[in-house]
């Protein structure tokens, strides 16, 4: 009995009990989402949203990682995103002769869009993660561009032979039979749609139990000493670069993997809808959450992405609305009033359940 | 001779560049903040010059000062309302807020003015300098447009350099404490900062415009990420920096634009981005910030 209680103690101490609640909110949300949608309750407009969702939460939290936990500020998980999702379409596309099975398809696609994006983040990692604060910011910046305008460029086909590459122009030959499966400009055009709002939410757990394992481990106390100090982590013997290296390029791996699922969501999709604006989006969603917060990330990304929906009925002003918001959060969480009323009323919450504790002891 | 007139071109869009990238180097020496609104400034000086222009028929000059004076005005309200509260606050939240700005203007302009393109007025005329016989052709507005860059950034140097505003901004970027110690209005500063950053912003608008006249809500996003790009190049925070990095940044598009490919212009330029700032972590011409232990 002793040893139960105490598992049930640690499962709810401080450590766990914000893992526990993340883990909670989106099993949680998931069966009522389904239960909704088997009543025929949840409109044509909110089911549509429900895979694009679970793409930025995967990609927020992947970001989180690398600005909340690591301290870098990326301006470039787009970029890793559109990695993931052409990647993924290509991958898609090439196998769907040899397997009929969407959800299989799918996976893989996943898979390999997570290792492209990985390993280019490890290509952007080496040289970038010497340089610190904003140029670290600009050089993302620039790679997320870079990588849009390159496949903006780029014309794949699928036929026989097997993939077939041209650049800048369209020189592509394929045999009978064969696709095209990115036309430059144009995108990827003719994607069979086969990603699933409940591949999205195991994708979200994976993340959260990858992410969560990663910051309690050796790793990640490492990565945030690197962040709080990066003298006194190097003073340590904690080697700085490859510390931060390894935030980085899960990051960008669960960009890659959320991209892959994002772009297997359309049947069109264009190069250009991975811009800076996303990026500064998803950006948007880990700081109104709370940097280093995933159960907040998660709640803000799924606020912040109904928000402009719910103001629909606003029509024009929706937008002026949500920036609105957005600088008034921002204000008003940095407030001195309002955060002590905050640190108040927080202490109030612990103070009564420490109490509760010693009751039950 | 192609390859002069290449050159020429690259420097008048490089001289917009320019111009918007003191007004982010500016503040960020100052505040030390990424204002990314700034390109959506500038795009509120566009479309003021445009309607001072077309819908009231006022002289150019007019309307040049007009733009400048409302984003002027402009940029010391939202420094006001958005950022003097977040003075105390991490650089990220400031970072959000700004994005929220930028926002806030575009989606502004939109409900304003519509979302439907419009055609910027021709304000220089199309008459050119003809050199070697015919053989190069340098618009007025080129050479114009070169002018206003250098006597933008002359007139800023001296102001840096020789006054004592110019030198309470100095006190103010490399300690702020310290200035405030030394009876100068931190806060003052700031606004002049935003102020002065603001109007040359109306300044590059019109150029731009002039140059290429399609205007639309979203019009400064784009030569924003671009003069970021630029500051950054010549190193932030550094007033001939921004100078130089603008104008290599607008040769380099037109040069690839020119030599290699139209469509993969923009990746060339951040590809030499990222070349420089791995060769020269701090930009160009930036300082080697020692760390502290």
């Amino acid at each position: 009995m002793k040893t139960n209680k105490n598992i049930f103690a640690k499962l709810f101490s401080r450590e766990y009990r914000s893992r526990l609640i993340s883990f909670l909110i989106i099993i949680v949300g998931y069966v009522a989402i389904e239960l909704l949608m088997a009543t025929g309750n949840l409109s044509s407009m909110f089911q549509s949203l429900l895979v694009p969702v679970t793409c930025y939460i995967v990609a927020a939290l992947g970001l989180n990682l690398n600005v909340g936990v690591s301290g870098e500020l990326n301006l470039g998980q787009a970029g890793f995103m559109c990695i993931g999702a052409f990647s993924g379409v290509c991958v898609s596309g090439a196998l769907a002769g040899i397997i009929p099975n969407g959800i299989i398809r799918l996976l893989i696609a996943i898979v390999i869009g997570a290792l492209l994006a990985s390993l280019f983040g490890i290509l952007i990692g080496v040289p970038v993660l010497k340089l610190q604060g904003d140029y670290l910011a600009i050089v993302t910046l620039a790679f997320g561009e870079i990588i849009k305008s390159l496949i903006n460029n780029v014309y794949v086909g699928f036929d026989s032979n097997g993939f077939q590459f041209s650049f800048v122009e369209n020189k592509l030959k394929l045999t009978p039979g064969g696709k095209a499966l990115i036309s430059g400009p144009m995108g990827a055009t003719g994607t069979q749609r086969i990603a699933t709002f409940t591949v999205g939410v195991i994708l979200i757990l994976a993340a959260l139990a990858i992410i969560y394992n990663l910051i309690y481990s050796r790793s990640g106390r490492a990565i945030q000493a690197c962040r709080d100090n990066r003298i006194a982590a190097e003073s340590v013997g904690i080697h700085v670069a490859n510390t931060k290296m390894l935030a980085f390029v899960v990051s960008a791996a669960l960009a890659g993997a959320a991209g892959a699922l994002y772009g297997l969501n359309y049947t069109t999709l264009i190069p250009s809808k991975f811009g800076f604006n996303l990026s500064i989006l998803i950006l948007v969603y880990v700081v109104l959450g709370g940097l280093g917060n995933m159960t907040g990330t998660i709640i803000s990304t799924i606020v912040l992405v109904l928000l402009p929906e719910l103001l629909r009925g606003l029509q024009d002003y929706r937008m002026i609305i949500y920036s609105v918001i957005l600088i008034l959060t921002m204000i008003l969480s940095n407030n001195e009033k309002v955060k002590t009323f905050a640190a108040g009323l927080r202490k109030k919450l612990t103070g009564n359940r420490t109490k509760e504790a010693a009751a039950d002891e | 001779m192609a390859f002069l007139s290449y050159l020429i071109n690259g420097l008048s869009l490089g001289s917009v560049y320019a111009i918007i990238a003191l007004g982010y180097t500016m503040v960020y020496g100052i505040a030390k903040m990424l204002n990314f609104a700034h390109g959506d400034i500038m795009m509120v000086g566009a479309f003021v010059a445009f309607f001072a222009l077309n819908s009231f028929g006022l002289p150019v000059i007019v309307s040049v000062v007009l733009s400048m004076l409302a984003t002027t005005v402009l940029g010391v309200v939202i420094e006001r309302l958005a950022y003097k509260p977040l003075r105390q606050a991490t650089s990220l939240s400031v970072l959000i807020t700004a994005i929220g700005v930028s926002y806030f203007l575009q989606n502004g302009a939109q409900l304003l003015w519509s979302s439907s393109t419009k055609v910027f007025p021709s304000i220089i005329g199309n008459g050119a300098l003809k050199l070697f016989g015919g053989q190069l052709q340098i618009s007025y507005l080129t050479l114009v447009t070169i002018f206003v860059c250098v006597a933008v950034m002359v007139c800023l140097t001296l102001f840096i350099n020789k006054t004592k505003t110019g030198m309470a901004m100095r006190a103010c970027s490399e300690d702020k404490g310290a200035a405030t110690l030394m009876g100068i209005n931190v806060n003052s500063i700031i606004s002049i900062t935003f102020a002065i950053g603001s109007g040359i912003a109306a300044l590059a608008a019109v150029l731009l415009c002039a140059t290429y006249p399609t205007l639309s809500p979203t019009l400064g996003s784009m030569p924003g990420i671009k003069a970021f790009t630029a500051a950054v190049f010549g190193g932030i925070g550094s007033i001939p920096g921004a100078f130089l990095g603008g104008l290599l940044l607008g040769v380099i598009e037109i040069l690839s634009k020119a030599y290699v490919s139209t469509q993969l212009s923009d990746a060339i330029v951040f590809t030499v981005l990222i070349i420089v700032l791995l060769i020269k972590p701090t930009g160009l011409l930036g300082k080697k910030l020692s760390e502290k232990v």
